[in-house]
């Protein structure tokens, strides 16, 4: 607390307050959304047009501009659902639960699509849709963590009790993150190893790297905007009884 | 920050380790497990099961594929830079198998140590780039090793 400025603390402790989350959200939504609307058309736009084809691998490589950002996504967020599960369990903060929770359908879907697009693209590459590599594995059982998760508190009716149930959960989870980022490095296995995220270099040329950096970013912010939709949602519904909500209602009729 | 909350906190803390202890525990004890390869040095030494299927990666050396018969019939050798492994396959072989392109065959070993392949699988590399700067850099290496 003493190396973070003073203006910065303010802002997080008016984030918890529900009321203040859900009016700071609406003035950024529609710059959140032309954040993303840019970034996803410059990194579509590199990545399928401009970006050259592989020597080896011909067109078939730029599935990387959705399936590599996914997978990092798949990892991100269920850091980010961990973290702020541990830290609704310490400090007892209702946004943070619900930021867990809101988070783990996004993340659901973004290993999914990792692993849908990566079967695709193993079919012709590889030889194979699937195969029961390291790598593979473990993000297999990112999704039935995340699944779990989702199940978990859907089977707890009250929600600050599943809550708790949930950051549980997410928190032993959390071994499984480095064993799919190093799977490749301590295993022999199918799928190659690190590209972009390795000390080295990048083994990629850089006129392909630009637009997968900017497909990255633009997931990110997809995540935001999907994360603060959903916890506006989340937020309404457990509040109903509040004054602010009845305010908000009024205001709309 | 309060008794409270600290010790909550230790306890996560303590869960997070205690979980991680013990999967590094069981991954050790199933490392052989998890590899989903051997290497030829692997076949070489003995180690990869004699008589049941297994897998064996390594790269296709250059100019070791032949078609002896005129049928499906591939032989290569494979190898992992210190050992060499030759393997027999029948069937359609995926896109991105080439001499110098790492592999993953799926099949075992018969009396003479030749690897008589069920199914080959192209282990794919981690880099990326259009086919000048392919091209380009093999100019850099062959006229490196021409002076």
């Amino acid at each position: 607390m003493f190396l973070i400025p003073n203006a910065v603390v303010r802002f997080f402790h008016r984030m918890a307050s529900p009321p203040h989350f859900y009016a700071f959200t609406d003035k950024v939504m529609p710059w959140l959304i032309i954040i993303f609307v840019l970034l996803t058309g410059f990194g579509l736009y590199g990545g399928l047009y401009l970006a050259p084809a592989d020597y080896q691998q011909g067109d078939s490589y730029r599935i990387i501009y959705i399936h590599v950002p996914s997978a990092w996504m798949s990892l991100f967020i269920y850091m980010v659902m961990a973290i702020s599960g541990a830290i609704g369990l310490v400090w007892r903060i209702k946004l943070a639960e619900i930021v867990a929770i809101s988070s783990a359908p996004i993340g659901a879907s973004f290993t999914f699509i990792a692993l849908f697009t990566g079967s695709l693209w193993g079919k012709p590459m590889w030889g194979t849709w699937w195969v029961w590599d390291a790598r593979l594995t473990s993000e297999l059982i990112l999704l039935f963590l995340y699944l779990g998760v989702i199940g978990l508190y859907g089977a707890i009716d009250d929600k600050r009790v599943a809550s708790k149930a949930v950051a549980i959960l997410a928190l032993v989870g959390v071994v499984n993150i480095p064993i799919i980022h190093y799977s490749v490095e301590w295993w022999n296995t199918l799928h190659q190893g690190p590209t972009v995220t390795k000390m080295d270099k990048p083994s990629i040329h850089v006129s392909m790297l630009i637009p997968l950096l900017l497909m990255a970013l633009s997931f990110k912010v997809y995540y935001l905007i999907a994360l603060i939709q959903r916890i506006r949602i989340e937020l309404l519904q457990r509040e109903r009884n509040a004054q602010w909500v009845k305010a908000k209602v009024l205001e709309q009729v | 920050m309060k008794p409270a909350r600290k010790q909550r906190l230790i306890l996560i803390a303590l869960m997070v380790i205690g979980a991680s202890i013990a999967t590094a525990f069981a991954l050790k004890s199933f490392n052989d497990n998890l590899m989903y390869f051997f290497s030829t040095t692997d076949v070489v030494a003995g180690k990869a099961p004699k008589t049941a299927l297994f897998r064996l990666g390594g790269m296709v050396i250059k100019g070791s594929v032949e078609r002896p018969g005129d049928g499906m019939m591939v032989r290569f050798k494979l190898t992992d830079f210190s050992k060499e492994v030759t393997v027999e396959y029948t069937g359609i072989l995926p896109d991105l198998f080439r001499e110098g392109q790492g592999i993953v065959a799926h099949g075992k070993l018969n009396e003479q140590g030749v690897f008589i392949a069920e199914e080959v699988l192209a282990k794919h590399d981690e880099n990326y780039m259009p086919p000048e700067v392919k091209a380009s850099l093999k100019n850099q290496t062959t006229s490196g090793t021409n002076k």
